[in-house]
């Protein structure tokens, strides 16, 4: 699936990575801990997460995530924006919850993180 | 471009500065990747430097990090001053955590850190002075393939 068809299904918001929208991702994960992500994420993920914070972009970026779509409609502020701008991270926002967004890519056969 | 022989790189980190936390590990992972390190070796240490630097804004005052290569290894040393490990057995296991609830908002604090520096490091060392602070030593070999 691309980065598009993600923004389809979810009805998301492109943020920033407007550029990288027909690229594929490779699977999906979803959390608000950090920690986990760190311990469980891989490379190419799409990461889920309620955690709109700098730590969250940084994190992403450490585990070299495809993306970040942050749920509930939450968004970074400019200075998270302005960060994932600069690490070339796309971010995204739905409105969806968390179940509905994770059902939704899953209901497609996007794959979790190997780990899982 | 720095040479793969000589490369010793040192950084600060101030305790509790969260807007800057993580930045010092964007910037180890930056120069690997331009050193053409294999990207799987990349990711390993800038995970491991990464749960090390969140440690010293989490829970010290400040620390140093230093960033060596040679041409079989990548090194990363850190001393912090704070108020170190009480019980180093207890913080390895996954899970243990003294994390305040600041820490546990910032998406931190799950007591998965020092478990995962040992996950993706092939040596890890740790020491601690309660009241003084904690030493770091990880080395991630470049033919490595890891532990994961």
């Amino acid at each position: 699936m691309t980065l598009r068809e993600l923004a389809d299904l979810l009805e998301a918001e492109v943020i920033s990575g407007e550029q990288h929208l027909d690229e594929e991702f490779k699977c999906a994960g979803a959390s608000d801990l950090m920690s986990d992500v760190l311990a469980f994420g891989e490379s190419g993920v799409v990461l889920l997460t309620g955690l709109a914070n700098t730590q969250s972009i940084r994190t992403a970026d450490i585990i070299e995530a495809k993306a970040i779509v942050y749920v509930r409609g939450k968004k970074p502020n400019k200075e998270g924006i302005a960060l994932a701008q600069e690490r070339d991270i796309p971010i995204l926002s739905t409105r969806f919850f968390m179940y509905k967004a994770c059902g939704l890519l899953y209901s497609r056969k996007v794959s979790g993180v190997r780990n899982q | 471009m720095v040479s793969r022989h000589d490369l010793s790189h040192a950084f600060r980190i101030k305790g509790r500065n969260f807007s800057k936390a993580g930045s010092v590990s964007i910037d180890i992972k930056e120069i690997l990747r331009e050193l053409g390190i294999d990207p799987a070796i990349v990711r390993r240490a800038a995970i491991a430097a990464y749960e090390a630097e969140m440690n010293v804004v989490m829970y010290a005052d400040k620390g140093e990090m230093i960033l060596r290569l040679n041409p079989k290894a990548i090194r990363i040393t850190l001393e912090d001053e704070g108020p170190g490990i009480e019980d180093i057995e207890m913080a390895m296991q996954e899970g243990y955590s003294t994390a305040t609830e600041e820490i546990r908002e910032m998406g931190f604090g799950a007591g998965m850190g020092l478990p995962n520096i040992k996950k993706n490091a092939d040596v890890f060392e740790l020491k601690s002075t309660v009241g003084k602070g904690t030493s770091y030593n990880i080395i991630i070999y470049l033919n490595s393939t890891g532990k994961t």
